[in-house]
This record gives C-alpha cells, sequence and structure tokens, in this order.
C-alpha cells in the first residue's frame, strides 16, 4: 500500500500531466544549471559585494581600469556601429538581389561565431602588421592598424559582424513587398520607400544586433589582445585587465572589474529585451 | 524586378553588392585565407612538421578530450531541460530560459574568474580541494568546467523551443498504446528533434574546441598538460614560431570551416524540421 501510496504522490510544481519524467528531467536541468552556471556567478558577485559599492567604484575609477573601461566600451560602440551599416547592406544584399556565390557568402558570415577567436586574433594581426597584406597598403602612410586601438577596432567589427546581419535577414524576408508597392503606387521614389517605409520597421531588428554586437565585443578577448598591442592606458582593454588582476593574485581587483562589466552587459541585454517587445507591440515580431 | 520605383536602379543594386562583398572578402574571406598561407608558407614539409612536437600532439589531445566530456554533458543538460521545460506547464519557466541563455552575455574571461574565485588557491572552496590533494584550477577539470560553462547554452537553445512547439500529442499517443516513458523518448522525441539536436552538438563542439579566453584563465599555461590547441597557438605565435602556430591554427580553422559547412547542409536540407517557427 505504500508502494502505492508513493506512485500517487508526485511531488511537482508542474500541472498534472500523462507525461512522465518531470521530477527527473527538471531536476537534473536545475541542478546542473545551479552547478555550473548560477553558483559560480553568485561567487563573483559575493565576492565583489564583499568590497561594497564604494570599493569597486575605487576600484573602477583608478586610472587604469578606467582606461581600459573607456576603450573597451568605446571601440566596442564604434565596432558596433560600423557592423549596424554594414549588416544592413549585407542582409539586403544577401536577401533581396542574386548574384554569383551568394550562398557562399551567405554560409560564411557565420565563420567569427565557428573561428576559435586565438585564430582570428593571429590572422588578423598578421594581415594587419606593417608587413602584412592589409597593413602595408596603409604604412607607406604612416598609419598603424596592428598593436594600436586601430586594431583592437578591426578585431571588434570582425566578432560582431553576424550579429547584425542574422537579426536583420529574417525580418528582411517577412517584409511584406506590397507594402513596398503600395508606397510605390502612391507615388514615393525608390529612396523613400527605402528609407520611410522599409528602413523604420527594420530599427528595431539594427538595434537589436548592434547591442548584441557592443554586448559580445565588450567581453572579447582571444582575437583583441593578438591584434591590440596592450599598451595600458591606450590599448589595453578591460578584460585582458581582469587577467593582468589574477596572474598578481588579486581576485578583489579582478572581482571588481568583472562586476563592472557585468553590469554593461546585463544593461545591454536589458535594452535588447526593451527594444524587442517595443518591436512586438508595434510591428507584430521581434 | 524593373527599375526604378520597385526596384532599386542596376547601378544602384550593384554598387551595393559590390559593399556587402567587399565588406566580408575584407573581414572573412583575407583572415582566412590568411591562416592557411601563413601555415603553408615555408612549404607542406615545415607544415607537417609543426604535428611533430609532443606538446602540440598533447594540447590536440587535450582539446579532444574537453571536447568529448563538455559536449556529452551539455547534451544530456540540453535534454533534460528542454523535456521539462517542453513538455510541462511550471511557474519561472520563463525565467528559467533565460537563466538557460545566460553564459552567452558573460565574457570568457569572466567564465573563467568565476572558477578561479570558486577552486583557485585562495578561493572558497580553494582550501577544501586542497586537501583532498585534487587540482581543479591550472588542472584539466577547470578547463573542462570552464569549456562547459561556455558551451552550456548551445545545445539546449536549440532544442527547447523545436520541441516546445511539437507539443505532447505525439507523445502521449505512444503512452495510451502502452510505451514505457523512456521508450516513447527514445523511439517519438529524439527522432523528432534529432536534426535540431545535431545542429546544436556541431556548434556546441565548435565552440568548445576553439574556446581561448575562459580556458586561458582556468588553464596555467603548463606545456603539454594543461594547453589546449587554442593555447598552444598561443604560446607559438608568442615564441615567434608563426609557422607551427598557424599550423595548429589550420587545423581549427579547417575545423570552423567544416561545421559551418554542416551548418549549411543541415538548414538547407532540413530547415523545416530546424525552425519551424521560421517558416510558413
Amino acid at each position: 500500500m505504500s508502494v502505492a501510496a508513493l506512485r500517487g504522490w508526485t511531488p511537482s510544481i508542474a500541472k498534472p500531466s500523462v507525461l512522465p519524467g518531470f521530477g527527473l528531467t527538471f531536476g537534473f536541468a536545475v541542478s546542473y544549471l545551479s552547478l555550473i552556471v548560477l553558483i559560480p556567478l553568485a561567487v563573483l558577485v559575493w565576492r565583489a559585494s564583499a568590497l561594497g559599492i564604494d570599493g569597486i567604484w575605487r576600484v573602477a575609477t583608478t586610472p587604469r581600469v578606467l582606461a581600459a573601461l573607456q576603450v573597451s566600451f568605446f571601440i566596442s560602440a564604434a565596432a558596433a556601429l560600423v557592423n549596424v551599416v554594414f549588416g544592413a547592406i549585407v542582409a539586403w544584399v544577401l536577401v533581396r538581389y542574386d548574384f554569383p556565390g551568394k550562398r557562399i557568402f551567405d554560409a560564411a558570415v557565420d565563420l567569427p561565431f565557428a573561428l576559435p577567436t586565438a585564430v582570428a586574433g593571429i590572422a588578423l594581426a598578421s594581415l594587419y602588421a606593417t608587413n602584412g597584406w592589409i597593413g602595408a597598403l596603409f604604412a607607406p602612410w604612416g598609419i598603424k592598424i596592428a598593436f594600436t586601438p586601430l586594431g583592437i577596432f578591426i578585431a571588434l567589427v570582425f566578432i560582431g559582424l553576424p550579429f547584425v546581419v542574422r537579426t536583420v535577414q529574417p525580418v528582411l524576408q517577412d517584409f511584406e513587398r506590397e507594402v513596398e508597392e503600395a508606397s510605390a503606387t502612391l507615388g514615393a521614389g525608390r529612396g523613400q520607400t527605402v528609407f520611410r517605409v522599409v528602413l523604420p520597421a527594420l530599427v528595431p531588428a539594427l538595434l537589436t544586433g548592434g547591442a548584441l554586437a557592443f554586448a559580445r565585443a565588450v567581453g572579447e578577448y582571444g582575437s583583441v589582445i593578438f591584434i591590440a598591442g596592450n599598451m595600458p592606458f591606450v590599448s589595453e582593454i578591460a578584460p585582458l585587465l581582469i587577467v593582468t588582476r589574477l596572474e598578481e593574485f588579486d581576485y578583489a581587483g579582478a572581482s571588481a572589474i568583472a562586476t563592472v562589466m557585468l553590469v554593461i552587459s546585463f544593461a545591454a541585454l536589458l535594452a535588447i529585451n526593451s527594444i524587442q517587445a517595443f518591436s512586438r507591440r508595434r510591428f507584430g515580431h521581434a | 524586378m524593373p527599375d526604378g520605383v520597385f526596384g532599386e536602379g542596376r547601378l544602384v543594386r550593384w554598387t551595393l553588392i559590390a559593399l556587402a562583398v567587399g565588406f566580408l572578402v575584407l573581414f572573412l574571406v583575407l583572415p582566412l585565407l590568411a591562416v592557411f598561407t601563413e601555415a603553408l608558407r615555408r612549404g607542406a614539409e615545415a607544415f607537417f612538421a609543426s604535428f611533430d612536437d609532443a606538446d602540440t600532439q598533447a594540447a590536440i589531445r587535450l582539446t579532444l578530450l574537453v571536447a568529448a566530456i563538455a559536449v556529452p554533458l551539455n547534451l544530456v543538460f540540453g535534454l533534460s531541460a528542454a523535456w521539462a521545460i517542453a513538455k510541462f506547464e511550471f511557474p519561472g519557466k520563463s525565467v528559467l530560459i533565460s537563466l538557460i541563455d545566460l553564459p552567452f552575455s558573460v565574457s570568457p574571461v569572466v567564465s573563467g574568474l568565476v572558477y578561479v574565485l570558486l577552486f583557485g588557491a585562495k578561493g572558497l572552496l580553494g582550501p577544501l580541494v586542497d586537501d583532498w590533494d585534487f587540482k581543479i584550477i591550472f588542472a584539466v577539470p577547470g578547463i573542462v568546467l570552464a569549456t562547459i560553462f561556455v558551451t552550456f547554452p548551445f545545445i539546449a537553445r536549440e532544442v527547447i523551443p523545436l520541441m516546445q512547439e511539437q507539443g505532447t500529442a505525439d507523445e502521449e499517443a505512444a503512452l495510451t498504446l502502452g510505451a514505457s516513458g523512456f521508450r516513447t523518448f527514445l523511439t517519438v522525441t529524439l527522432p523528432n528533434v534529432r536534426w535540431a539536436l545535431l545542429y546544436g552538438v556541431l556548434l556546441c563542439n565548435a565552440r568548445a574546441m576553439g574556446e581561448f579566453g575562459a580556458v586561458s584563465v582556468v588553464s596555467g599555461h603548463i606545456r603539454g598538460l594543461t594547453n589546449t590547441m587554442p593555447l598552444q597557438v598561443e604560446i607559438l605565435y608568442n615564441e615567434y614560431n608563426f609557422v607551427a602556430a598557424f599550423a595548429v591554427a589550420s587545423l581549427l580553422a579547417g575545423l570552423a570551416l567544416v561545421t559551418l559547412g554542416a551548418k549549411s547542409l543541415l538548414e538547407w536540407r532540413h530547415g523545416d524540421a530546424l525552425f519551424p517557427a521560421r517558416r510558413h
């Protein structure tokens, strides 16, 4: 009787269902999530909170940390902006036009997701060094790209490239051509139709893609350190400074910088969610 | 497409194509070409000689080992999470879904840092780990943990939306016909999501083998012991051993190309089975 009673009793927070296995799968998923992700992140927050807000502030505003955060923040924003402009053009061309090799270029857009960042880093460094294929073109003009902030910019454009293309592409695909035709019939020129009818509908996707590219760029490490030169106050990014602090066994300093970066990326995430919520209300798609 | 009001003129069209292709060649094709050119700069013999090195071979073995642990674990997690989320209704479901994506918004360096804070010499559990004479940080377990962390969402996020889309009718039918829960999962649910599963595994594996930042923080860079392939690339490069660095890098680039090829093939052949919501 007790066995039957036990079987009948399901210690479940789920609504009753004929399907079995909720307790097992839910329990495993939540335990694994907690052990691998939540508890370790909580330890970081706990470490940082030991410093207190003013402690974190003090670390974050020391000149070297502030400089690194500024380098990371501003160059990531610039790279995201370039990706918004070119990502829109690439998405437009891939969705609307036919040209030889289109399929291959479409598949290639995901390369920055698939190529290990260290490989991208050394490849970009060798291309943009003064004796590299591209660096050599600029060297006679006295423009150095690798081992300057410009090199960081190049790496961050590379790493953020797929985000805008892949968020804009599906929206553009679903965009109804009838709307454009209506606009044309009502007397709008092609330029007016594109910029006043199509583009506004793409704005949420462009912003989302840009924010995703920015969030990724702020945290990026592998592809940047090879091409950056890593000079404190000039071309040192925040993630590299975390590594430096760790190598000096300054755990508190590393945690403080990491916390500031977490806040930045969560702010970006929050912005993305609000954009998508707005877009669902306004256009009926994310 | 007629020129003028309904579409762009020839000139505009080809200017845009040229801009897009130029941008992609500059940022995607050239770096890829550079990897293979630099690897073969001193000829095929020097390229193959790069793999004669014991440390490089150890790095390749370690990378394979780490992926062989991390990918199956994340696969089991992805399936468990998808089963619980897609087949049942419970409070807090959307929170759980967003928590699964959390590792994507964390810098790789921070992903490594959290484990150092937990298990490192001055970490929270450091003394405990020391007492057991077990090494996590600057050892293989730390590398595996950091890799699991950064590849955590890949499989789950492909399978969850698909299983949600498919609902529970198939499974209910199987159960009604007398199949056990496990048999239903194996013969009904799993075949329904197999392409999405493969898709997620491909992406998860590529990232697991290529992860640099998180692994770099926890590895300690001990030659022949805790260097994965990306870390070996860094070491060789910093020693100005460019041919060897790019030779190892070309293996990883080859993996990336195979991943992209397989991914495109899956999207092309099984797109409907992968993203039902995205198609009509």
